[in-house]
């Protein structure tokens, strides 16, 4: 399928087009932070008066520490986005490589591979992400490949058990019977049939790394440089928006945040009536 | 010895597939630590020729080791013992790329349409394969070719770009015909193409193989438990009882004059278009159930369910294959050659 088609029935897609505006939207918010935002979050110096609400100076007012959260929200995207997508691509190749080769090999690879996620599965997280983030340093690439590391074994199992209700298929082996080579089988056989879970799963995940990260932030195990959305939510915490009913520093975060995550959920629905010939044949008539 | 009959009328006819004592045994696991307890003898010690041209029906039972014979040959399953010499070379023992360059020529049609095709690619993408994977022909070449090959199997070319799903049982078979075509095979193992079809749509596949045989000098070996089916397609015949071959000659021989009893138990099973024969027909009802392969009987695996056992030898002794009359065999005690 050429990219451009792809691209044409995304945005055909009556949801598909929806995900695609947000997190188009989202993208060049984060790209052109520099360009929209009024102030810079970064600079210590472009504060004005603490827990102002909305005014004509501060369109969302500032928080506690007297910063235009506008500016925040327009610069955390580039964090929140990051940490989303690319641990999502990750967690995504490696659970689908693992679960595939697991699947399709079968036996020791099998054996090893999945003994390995089970170890994964029962490493407590949260104590383990401290330790690493003590010792790798607390960036939001450290925050990357922790989720990462923990991550894939989920999705791998998920794949696995894909691939073993489709390996003994007589499709697989008829691609065998004229001569496939493994690597083919695996790439062209088995990745397109389990290529809409790893989709739909990494475009979820792409939301749930985004809330991880604001959480891990919120703990205080977050980049302590890098504004995200998640850290002006846990800074709303501590500074007791909610007590004080200071909504225009809890609810753009908290808005940003669901509507990326409904933007990528939108665009994994629609990625998946792509990729599965059949649904697309149903949506048409 | 007598003069032969059958196979010398015309010059002998060229072998193009010969099995030798082919076994393939599935091994039984239990226990935490996989212990090898037993063998699933799925095929036992088969013999036979393919001469080229000709189909060779493959008929018996549902678990007496048919498809696993066919899937062995094309080396699906690597054998347990035995040899398969095709084109002179033994498939059994070939790696890697010989035995990818060895495949060219051998091809399969699988029993069900729907699990045979990728759902996931077009028909150009699923009849193309075997030619991308062998570096046949380029991209345009190779939409060529599959608009010809389906025009072979009688689809519309403009079908090519459509999905499997869209397809019906009878049109996918066709499909995955073509795809068995793409690489101008010799032979064509076709593992029950028609048995997952409706009977109406059944007649029109055979008489496609058959057109498509003649037609490109084709080598069939058809696996089938519809002996109506086999009667009309085949020119010889080879019955399968438990993993072994129990009988093997030519169509017409076998459905006048079989000599094994299970071949004469099978055959009184199928029913006859005329009512006054129907009448009078007699059946031979084996008693009890096909014996687990794991397991298999002493001596002659069939005599725990033979009419005409005999105690003391068939328990006992294991009978050979062995030609009867030209160019027919038996395996069977009570089956004296002649």
């Amino acid at each position: 399928m050429s990219l451009w088609r792809f691209v044409r029935g995304l945005l055909r897609h009556r949801l598909g087009r929806w995900g695609v505006l947000i997190l188009v939207t989202m993208t060049l918010v984060a790209l052109l932070a520099d360009v929209i935002a009024p102030y810079d979050p970064y600079n210590i110096r472009e504060r004005g008066r603490r827990k102002q609400p909305p005014s004509a100076e501060h369109w969302l007012g500032t928080d506690g520490a007297g910063l235009d959260i506008l500016s925040e929200v327009i610069y955390g995207a580039r964090v929140s986005l990051l940490v989303g997508t690319v641990t999502a691509l990750l967690v995504s190749l490696l659970g689908a490589m693992v679960g595939i080769l697991a699947g399709y090999a079968g036996g020791p690879v099998d054996t090893l591979s999945m003994r390995f996620a089970d170890v994964l599965f029962s490493v407590p997280g949260l104590p383990l992400m401290i330790i690493l983030a003590t010792y790798l340093g607390t960036s939001y690439w450290t925050i990357i490949l922790i989720f990462t590391i923990l991550g894939w074994a989920g999705l791998s199992r998920l794949v696995r058990s894909q691939v073993l209700s489709i390996v003994h298929l007589e499709y697989i082996e008829a691609a065998r019977s004229y001569g496939a080579s493994h690597w083919r089988i695996m790439w062209r056989h088995i990745l397109p049939a389990v290529s809409s879970l790893v989709i739909v799963n990494g475009v979820m995940l792409a939301a749930g790394m985004m809330l991880a990260e604001a959480g891990l932030s919120f703990l205080g195990f977050g980049d302590p440089k890098a504004v995200s959305w998640g850290k002006v939510l846990s800074l709303a915490q501590s500074g007791h928006a909610a007590l004080f009913g200071m909504w225009w520093w809890v609810v753009p975060p908290g808005a940003a945040i669901f509507v990326t995550a409904l933007g990528f959920m939108l665009v994994g629905l629609a990625l998946e009536e792509q990729l599965n010939p059949y649904l697309r044949r149903v949506r048409k008539r | 010895m007598t003069a032969p009959t059958v196979a010398t009328q015309t010059e002998e006819p060229e072998v193009i597939l010969r099995v030798r004592n082919l076994k393939k045994y599935f091994p039984i696991r239990r226990g935490v630590f996989q212990r090898h307890v037993g063998d699933v003898k799925a095929v036992d010690d088969v013999s036979f020729d393919v001469y080229k041209g000709e189909t060779l029906g493959l008929v018996g039972e549902s678990g007496c080791g048919k498809t696993t014979t066919g899937r062995t040959i094309i080396r699906l399953y690597d054998p347990t013992a035995g040899s398969v010499y095709f084109q002179g070379r033994d498939m059994a023992e070939l790696k890697g790329k010989e035995l990818r360059a060895m495949r060219r020529k051998m091809q399969m049609i699988f029993q069900d349409p729907y699990a045979s095709l990728n759902p996931r690619m077009s028909v150009l993408g699923i009849v193309g394969e075997p030619l991308e994977i062998h570096h046949i022909a380029n991209r345009s070449e190779r939409k060529e070719r599959v608009a010809e090959l389906l025009k072979l199997v009688g689809l519309n070319p403009a079908f090519m770009n459509r999905y499997p799903h869209e397809f019906s049982g009878g049109q996918r078979q066709r499909i995955g015909l073509a795809r068995a075509l793409a690489l101008n095979p010799d032979l064509i193992i076709c593992d029950e193409p028609i048995s997952a079809l409706d009977v109406s749509i059944q007649a029109q596949v055979v008489n496609l193989l058959e057109e498509l045989q003649e037609q490109l000098g084709l080598t069939y070996i058809f696996i089938a438990h519809d002996l109506s089916m086999v009667r009309h397609i085949s020119k010889r015949v080879a019955v399968m009882y438990l993993g072994k071959i129990v009988e093997l000659t030519d169509r017409d021989t076998l459905y006048t004059n079989p000599l094994h009893p299970y071949t004469q138990a099978l055959l009184s099973a199928v029913p006859v278009p005329d009512p006054f024969i129907e009448e009078t027909r007699k059946r031979i009802i084996l008693k009890g159930d096909l014996p687990s392969p794991a397991n298999p009987p002493s001596g002659c695996n069939f005599h725990t369910r033979c009419p005409v056992f005999q105690k003391g030898l068939c328990d006992v002794q294991d009978p050979e294959f062995i030609e009867v009359e030209p160019g027919h065999f038996c395996a069977c005690h009570l089956v004296k050659p002649q």
